[in-house]
């Protein structure tokens, strides 16, 4: 993996502000540099295709401005009067702390300032995000993990709702199709008789369901690495076990998987469970089958290989969908969320567990420059190729006259609401994206082969 | 101006200029305060985020044509490359240049590790890999908050990797805790051009002229040609050779005092290439008197009477229609120092109510020594009067919607990212003035009134938006507290 980054594909720690704007009610307090949150912002929210500044985010949210006299002086002090206004100005109901660089690096005990405010009864915490811990996916761990330790109380005795379970997956944001996939997860669980605390996006309870964490019967870790330590903390200090399930499901086969396994932990009746895979494949297939004509047809001008660029969550879920159901080959799958140590390694394994045509393109790379360079190196530009990605992919697309489906950050020049490709109605989203993308670019019929 | 640049980094605006980002009152008083630097520093108890250095030099080198940049930084600071990555090729395609500009960047990704050991040895194998993975004519070496408080001596690795290569490694020093005010870092960037790539003049280009300005439509195109002048458009989307060669123009002009502030007057100062002293090409009067001013400075006063009258003909009725349909609106400006005065300037050439202005900070001085008609705030006001409600900000929207909600403006005019979502939640058609080359010249007043006229027809939006936006602010600043400026007090520490 290189060291240095070309194209980044996902901003720093502090970025993790994003995390805590998708919990409804809760608002950051930025104690950094004066253009880190307008930054993670414009990243993050903007070039993810066009999410907004929502409740307080944007230009609105607040921020200490480190100047120097607090880099000569330390920036405490100013935390203080930040974090006293945003208490006065805002109305929410809990202000996360994230420091940045400079208070990283001169030493300012955000966490401790944020804890006076605390032990006089307001809800503030303190997280330490400065940007060179890590990216936004440690970030985004972080900020759940700071919550759970200093906003759940600690004695809290759990009252264990049955049914009651906390989903851990996509980071909000990061995932241009989080408030989607959020939603379809919601949707399914619920399908199958569970009571869902999603914990973010416009379907949540916000703080409420926060408080609510450790009453869960179970924790539910929808991802192959990031949120699998929050379940083990949640295990540790309120006994809720919890289910790890590293392929993010898309289409019916892994979907249909991940219900019978949500099933089987959770002790749902068989009848229940299966009688909702029953009735959701129904559908699914018969969607399928109605554009098995088209890609019939149109087999001799259609992609049938494919490059996948995104973070291990979403290329992975993506690249099992399209291999297993609609027989495509993967060329190449490049995991950009730079997962660490013995992480890392445990990535590659589940990789391996998933088959080899998996493992044989498999590659952990952050630095998009190498990636963009190693896909143009292994495709045949006389061969149709899907690319699934940024908006780096599509200028590779765009070179080609190939195809391409937004998957990964950064998304731009395009918009995204509340489009998901989890679950069975996400397969069929990302058939009807793939098969749609190959009109964009030139004119295909099924009587002239087009390249 | 005392020119030094011998020195590797920019003296920061706030000492130079005196600019600060907190004012409120009228702006004749800020005007005559600004006369002896007078104003009185304040600072916010609280605060919301504002914007650095770091992107404003971003902002310009990212854009030259044949450079990489490293920046020397956590990955954070440079994440949102591409969208300027996409704005280089509107601007290609806008300006007709043949290959697309992609943006060469590398980050230097700082980690923890190198806070603690240094990162010099991280920069000099990225300034390697840069120079390896791009071939460019010069390399720009952005500094970060980080680089800077962990004293990374990028000066030294940026000299021995340029003799080593060959080629121009221009520092650039921009950390954004150490200026109040983000557009210093346009003066860091220039600093670094200045430096490093200018060269001498080999010659004197007589119908050359610099235009500092940012990726926006080549719109000063017709007016300057129509008096025989080639325009260079810098810093954005010019080439190395076009930066080496700033020094032979003929004049320097810009579409904005606070942009083109440093550079022109170096430029003048050291190379004896004038900056052309009058209001920026707003309005009709003032880009009458900006295009007499380029054509004596460069001989072609022959020219010019015959041009203006023809160009005052050519939008003669449409401006008219314009006006009738704009007249007595009432609109705020909310917008970066000099640019917010040329936008009030515009409104009220269209027969608008300039009801209020934010400006994103001030600069209490101006870099030339001869500022006569380069102080945009006195322009303003010489042209069109006082303006009452006049308040200076770093964004900070909590002020700002305490003031639209008491004027409650017809339409909003904003330029600087993200500042328009507040007036369309509020229910105000408000425009983006992005292209902040849009308006220049006659054509452009015109286009302005038309852009704002199409806002107002499709205010149906906005209306919808303001019934269903929830803002984030409490009961108390909102409906009790009367002073929106409650937060700002006097800074002891100056």
């Amino acid at each position: 993996m290189s060291v240095f980054i070309e194209q980044p594909r996902f901003s720093c720690a502090l970025a993790a502000q994003q995390t805590v704007l998708a919990i409804p009610g809760a608002v950051p307090v930025i104690h950094a540099g004066p253009g880190c949150s307008a930054k993670a912002h414009r990243s993050i929210a903007t070039e993810a295709g066009y999410q907004g500044e929502g409740f307080c985010g944007g230009n609105a949210v607040s921020s200490s401005n480190t100047g120097e006299k607090e880099v000569v002086f330390g920036g405490e002090g100013r935390l203080r009067e930040t974090i006293d206004g945003a208490l006065k100005v805002l109305d929410a109901d809990l202000y996360v702390v994230l420091s940045g660089c400079t208070a990283g690096i001169v030493g300012d005990d955000s966490v401790h300032v944020a804890e006076e405010f605390r032990r006089k009864g307001y809800p503030v915490i303190g997280t330490e995000t400065a940007g060179f811990k890590g990216n936004n996916y440690a970030g985004h761990e972080i900020i759940v993990k700071g919550i759970i330790n200093k906003f759940l109380e600690e004695e809290i005795e759990p009252q264990v709702r049955k049914g009651l379970v906390n989903v851990f997956s996509v980071v909000p944001y990061q995932d241009p199709y989080w408030r989607g996939d959020l939603h379809e997860i919601k949707a399914l669980l619920e399908k199958l008789g569970l009571e869902v605390n999603i914990l973010f996006g416009y379907e949540s309870k916000g703080v409420a369901e926060w408080k609510d964490i450790p009453n869960a019967e179970f924790n539910l870790i929808i991802s192959p690495w990031v949120g699998k330590s929050v379940g083990e903390l949640l295990q540790r200090k309120f006994g809720t076990p919890f289910l790890h399930y590293p392929v993010f499901p898309v289409g019916a086969i892994e979907t249909s998987k991940f219900i019978r396994e949500v099933g089987e932990f959770a002790k749902i009746p068989k009848e229940v469970y299966e009688g909702v895979i029953e009735k959701e494949e129904d559908v699914f297939y018969q969607y399928l089958i109605s554009l098995a004509d088209f890609i019939a047809e149109f087999r001799n001008s259609l992609p049938h290989e494919f490059f996948a660029v995104g973070d291990s969550l979403y290329t992975l879920g993506a690249a099992r969908f399209l291999t297993e159901e609609l027989g495509f080959i993967p060329k190449g799958i490049y995991a950009i969320d730079d997962v660490q140590n013995k992480k890392a390694k445990q990535l590659d394994e589940l990789v391996a567990s998933l088959g080899d045509e998996y493992k044989d393109v498999f590659v952990q790379e952050s630095d998009g420059g190498l990636i963009v360079a190693d896909i143009k190196d292994k495709l045949d530009k006389d061969k149709k190729t899907l690319l699934l990605g940024s908006i780096w992919e599509r200028d590779i697309a765009d070179e080609y006259k190939f195809p391409h489906v937004y998957l990964s950050y950064p998304v731009y020049a395009h918009v995204v609401v509340n489009k998901s490709y989890f679950g069975y109605k996400g397969g069929l989203n990302l058939l009807e994206d793939v098969y749609d993308s190959v009109f964009k670019k030139g004119i295909v019929t099924r009587t002239t082969i087009s390249v | 101006m005392s020119i030094n640049l011998n020195i590797s980094a920019v003296e920061m605006r706030d000492k130079r200029l005196g600019a600060i980002t907190s004012y409120h009152g009228d702006a004749q008083t800020l005007l005559e305060l600004s006369e002896d630097k007078k104003v009185p520093v304040t600072t916010r108890s609280y605060s919301q985020c504002s914007a650095c250095s770091e992107g404003c030099a971003a902002t310009l080198t990212y854009y030259v044509r044949g450079a990489a940049i490293v920046a020397h930084a956590p990955i954070g600071c440079d994440a949102q490359i591409a969208s300027q990555n996409y704005a280089a090729k509107a601007a290609s395609i806008n300006r007709h240049i043949e290959e697309i500009h992609a943006i060469k960047f590398l980050s230097t990704n700082i980690k923890e590790k190198d806070t603690i050991y240094g990162g010099l040895e991280k920069l000099r194998n990225a300034i390697q890999e840069a120079y390896d993975r791009f071939n460019p004519e010069v390399i720009f070496v952005t500094s970060s908050c980080a680089s800077g408080i962990v004293g990374d001596d990028i000066e030294s690795v940026a000299d021995e990797k340029e003799s080593e290569l060959g080629i121009p490694i221009v520092p650039i020093f921009c950390e954004g805790f150490k200026s109040r005010v983000w557009t210093t870092g346009f003066d860091a960037a220039y600093h670094g051009i200045l430096r490093k790539i200018v060269k001498d003049p080999k010659k004197k280009q007589e119908n050359l002229v610099n235009i500092f300005n940012f990726q926006g439509i080549p719109s000063f195109n017709d007016l300057l040609g129509k008096l025989g002048l080639i325009p260079n458009y810098l810093i954005p989307m010019a080439t190395v050779k076009q930066l080496e060669e700033m020094s032979e123009a003929a004049i320097s002009v810009h579409m904005c005092e606070t942009l083109g502030t440093y550079v022109s007057a170096v430029l003048e100062e050291k190379y004896g290439v004038p900056e052309v002293k009058a209001p920026a090409p707003f309005g009709i009067k003032w880009t009458d008197e900006w295009l007499r001013a380029v054509a004596k400075a460069t001989g072609k006063s022959d020219l010019v009477e015959n041009l203006i009258e023809s160009e005052h003909k050519k939008i003669e009725k449409e401006l008219a229609e314009v006006r009738e349909k704009l007249k007595g609106k009432k609109v705020y400006v909310y917008a970066g120092d000099s640019f917010a005065h040329s936008i009030g300037n515009l409104v009220q050439d269209l027969g608008m109510t300039l009801v209020g202005m934010t400006t994103l900070h001030h600069d209490q001085k101006v870099d030339n020594e001869n500022k006569e008609r380069l102080n945009t705030l006195k322009n303003l006001i010489d042209e069109r009067g006082n303006i009452p409600e006049f308040s200076v900000c770093n964004q900070q929207p909590y002020e700002v919607i305490k003031i639209l909600r008491r004027l409650k403006p017809d339409f909003m005019i904003a330029r600087h990212q993200g500042l328009t979502p507040l007036g369309t939640k509020l229910g105000i058609p408000t425009i983006n003035e992005g292209d902040v080359n849009a308006s220049v010249g006659y054509e452009g007043l015109v286009n302005l009134g038309k852009r704002i006229i199409e806002a107002g027809r499709t205010s149906k939006f906005e209306q919808n938006i303001a019934k269903h936006a929830k803002f984030p602010y409490s009961k108390w600043w909102l409906d009790e507290e009367p002073d929106p400026f409650y937060f700002e007090r006097e800074n002891k520490a100056k």
